[in-house]
């Protein structure tokens, strides 16, 4: 295909219609006009709403579970933050005169996500300032959906974090949801009391090793709104991972580093620390198979996607063990999301053909 | 044994339509358009005048240059026109047309009738590029000159995968005339001095590799069944699954010991030096959702698309694209006048619901690209870079010249992009800028030996 022609097609778009030549009189009634454009001719029938869609399904186990869990708050809380966030992308679209994508299921994640992602009690005005900052900064400001440098959920969660200190870390009396069931669990969350009172005090709210296991397997635990249920979230994440969303190297590469970190580093020396708890506890699960997983702002390649993890990981661990925060996911995350680019650009696959163990 | 080769697809194949579709032979059309060019070089010179009566088998067309394949009468009959027609690469192309006149009469002493076993690799050669063959599969490069290699080959590979979807000649060749074919494989190794002779074919196709197996009982060739994913026949990747060899970037199969042929090339080359017979019909499939009775036929070269798709009962609905070759790689078409030439391997008329895909939106990082591209590029990267016109950025840092534009990254993105017609623009402005580069040194060096 010549220069001139290819210009042409990127020009008008992907595609140009060509009356089939030469015409020939006789024929000029039925004249058949043929697409012409550029190879390959034929497409798989994956979409980008279709993928968004199906993250937003595999948050549902854990979203429901938050409903039943905290309450009408949580349901409140989530339903403000996805229409907040669709909203924002809406009418910025429409502002700027760009094709409308608000409704390709992107916006809903981040609405989702952020909710999820803190305090069930958080005023719901709070919920939606939130929204419309992750996708009105972080997301279309940056020019939309593939563009964005870092995940906009996190944003507007650090921008509320920064806003509202206080609002952003008062948690739930669980005894007010649920007739006592777990009356011991006070107004902070597990990491809340193991970064102020210590690991025993941790274990005694709760009744001993056994029933905090269990409680932070199921949920049945005060955290932030979409993060408490361990296993409903592997269950989305594997179902993501099944399905070929996500690859599995990126939450497994993420959780293992925290437990191994979090293992050897503990309170009474090394090799002493809780991993079990460390994985399960906080914003972990939710942060590694949801938001580690964010394709937009992670590296491309499984290489890099190791490098991701491992070091979301690690400085997950470091702001939990050495950090002025209780819960260092959503920091973490951030700043992987920043040096990614840089990953991007060392980390590519290597070039069939390329000299064996060169740069290439 | 076998290696996997990085990344690939698996399109649906669209086989069914034609793959239980025995080989017919397509009558003589009203009027052969034989094109000058089609092969890879300089396009030949008609050796004939317009009005003057022509043989099947003559020669009509050759040129001086050396990297060209001669052209022969696909029938006996007159020479009608000599002028620019449509062509399926170049939009237009200089053709020689032939009124058939019925008779098919062959031209003197042809078809000879000659044992290979007899013949030295001199004799083989010059039969090879007397019947002007070319690489069957598409990229038609002059037989003659690929089997003269500048380095040292220890393997030959046979191409069998036929990887594109809907594409089923050389799979019903493989079937129908797995003798010619291993005959043909035979004469190659003879030709090249090769002891490891392997033919790759797909596992979709067990019944192609039962009846090579079968007809290549008392030689040395190796029939081997690959797994089937796109795109198993690029030659790249075949050397790569059958020998573990890979073809070192900006390199020529001969760089890994290999020459690679076609199935298809590999019964001409057979006919060609047994019989004399040239390059003058080859068997094409006539396929694709719009086409009412899709077909393999045997067609003289220079028959129209059109003639073709009517012998295969026309269209039963509305065809958005008509294709040259198949749907990962083939050229999109805009005229059915278009000539069956001899890198034909498919006419595909695809319906709207086929080819129907959304709008092309922002890339959004998914690696679904990444993991598929089997020469291990970063397509994503390359299409925004050349969207943003940086192509030396293409080139120097993400490896663009690399890209053999098997179509992979483009199949599977979830927002529609058009990589690899990116990957094409970059390329053509690469290539532009080289040569522009090249006449402004030359035109500085004429100066300064005019001082």
């Amino acid at each position: 295909m010549s220069e001139a022609e290819v210009k042409t097609n990127v020009a008008a778009g992907q595609t140009a219609k060509v009356p089939a030549a030469p015409p020939k009189p006789a024929e000029a009634k039925e004249e058949v006009k043929f697409t012409i454009s550029s190879s390959p001719h034929i497409r798989d029938g994956e979409t980008i709403p279709h993928i968004m869609w199906q993250v937003n399904l595999a948050l549902l186990p854990a979203a429901l579970f938050a409903i039943y869990w905290f309450g009408f708050p949580a349901l409140i809380n989530m339903l403000v933050g996805i229409i907040a966030a669709v909203a924002a992308e809406y009418v910025w679209q429409r502002a700027m005169g760009q094709t409308i994508t608000a409704f390709d299921g992107s916006a809903c994640i981040t609405g989702l996500l952020l909710a999820m992602s803190m305090s069930p009690v958080l005023p719901p005005y709070m919920v939606a300032i939130g929204s419309i900052l992750a996708i009105v900064v972080a997301k279309q400001s940056m020019g939309g959906l593939g563009f964005n440098i870092f995940n906009p959920a996190h944003i507007g969660r650090a921008a509320l974090m920064v806003s509202w200190p206080v609002a952003m870390t008062t948690w739930t009396k669980m005894q007010d949801m649920s007739a006592g069931a777990v009356d011991a669990v006070t107004s902070a969350t597990p990491l809340n009391i193991l970064k102020l009172q210590g690991y025993d005090a941790l274990v005694a709210t709760f009744g001993g090793q056994g029933e905090m296991y269990k409680s932070l397997l199921l949920g049945t635990r005060n955290g932030s709104l979409g993060e408490t249920s361990t296993i409903l979230l592997m269950l989305g994440g594997a179902y993501l991972i099944y399905k070929g969303y996500i690859n599995w190297v990126v939450p497994l590469g993420m959780i293992a580093t925290v437990g191994v970190l979090t293992w050897l580093f503990g309170p009474g020396g090394f090799g002493t620390g809780d991993p079990l708890f460390h994985v399960m506890a906080g914003g972990l699960m939710l942060g590694a198979f949801f938001m580690a997983t964010d394709m937009v702002t992670i590296p491309m390649t499984i290489t890099g996607q190791m490098i991701f993890a491992v070091g979301a990981g690690a400085l997950t661990v470091l702001i939990r063990l050495a950090g002025g925060y209780p819960e260092g996911v959503c920091y973490s995350l951030l700043l992987m999301n920043a040096v990614t680019p840089l990953i991007d650009r060392y980390v590519k696959p290597r070039i069939f053909g390329a000299p064996k163990g060169g740069a290439n | 044994m076998l290696k996997r080769f990085f990344g690939g697809i698996h399109p649906r194949d669209g086989k069914e339509l034609a793959k239980d579709k025995a080989i017919e032979v397509m009558p003589l059309p009203q009027e052969l358009v034989v094109p000058l060019s089609q092969h890879i070089g300089a396009p030949c010179k008609p050796a004939v005048k317009v009005g003057e009566l022509v043989k099947k088998g003559q020669l009509i067309a050759t040129s001086e240059a050396f990297m060209h394949a001669d052209i022969h009468a696909p029938t006996s009959g007159k020479v009608a026109k000599i002028e620019e027609r449509p062509h399926s690469g170049r939009g237009m192309c200089q053709a020689i047309v032939i009124a058939p006149d019925g008779k098919d009469e062959w031209a003197d002493g042809l078809p000879l009738s000659r044992n290979w076993e007899a013949m030295s690799q001199e004799e083989i050669l010059t039969a090879i590029q007397q019947a002007g063959i070319v690489g069957m599969g598409g990229a038609t490069f002059p037989a003659h000159i690929k089997l003269k290699p500048q380095k040292p080959v220890d393997v030959l590979v046979i191409n069998g995968a036929e990887c594109e979807p809907y594409l089923t000649a050389d799979y019903r060749l493989m079937l129908e005339e797995a003798h010619k074919v291993i005959t043909g494989v035979q004469i190659l190794a003879k030709a090249l001095g090769t002891k490891k002779n392997m033919i790759g074919v797909e596992d979709n196709k067990p019944e192609a590799v039962k009846a090579l197996d079968k007809a290549a009982e008392d030689t040395d060739i190796e029939v081997v069944s690959l797994p089937t994913r796109y795109p198993q026949g690029a030659e790249k990747m075949l050397i790569y699954a059958l020998t573990g060899r890979e073809v070192p970037m900006g390199g020529l199969p001969m760089d890994a010991g290999a020459v690679v042929q076609n199935v298809g090339t590999a019964a001409a080359i057979a006919e060609a030096v047994e019989q004399g017979i040239p390059l003058i019909e080859r068997v094409t499939t006539v396929s694709g959702d719009a086409v009412a009775e899709p077909k393999n036929l045997r067609v003289r070269l220079g028959t129209s698309y059109k003639a073709c798709i009517a012998y295969a009962g026309g269209f039963k609905e509305t065809p958005d694209k008509v294709l040259a070759g198949g749907p990962m790689m083939g050229m999109a078409q805009q005229s059915l006048e278009v000539p069956v030439m001899k890198g034909s391997s498919g006419i595909l008329a695809l319906t709207r619901k086929i080819t129907e895909h959304g709008p092309e939106m922002n890339c959004i990082r998914c690696g679904k690209c990444v993991k598929a591209c089997p020469m291990g590029l970063v397509p994503s990267m390359l299409s925004i870079l050349s969207q943003r016109g940086d192509y030396k950025a293409c080139r120097d840092d993400y490896g663009l010249m690399n890209c053999v534009e098997c179509g992979c990254c483009t199949y599977v993105c979830p927002a529609k992009r058009n990589i690899v017609q990116y990957i094409r623009l970059a390329k053509n402005e690469i290539r532009a800028e080289a040569a522009r580069e090249k006449a402004k040194a030359e035109a500085k060096k004429e100066k300064e030996a005019a001082k």
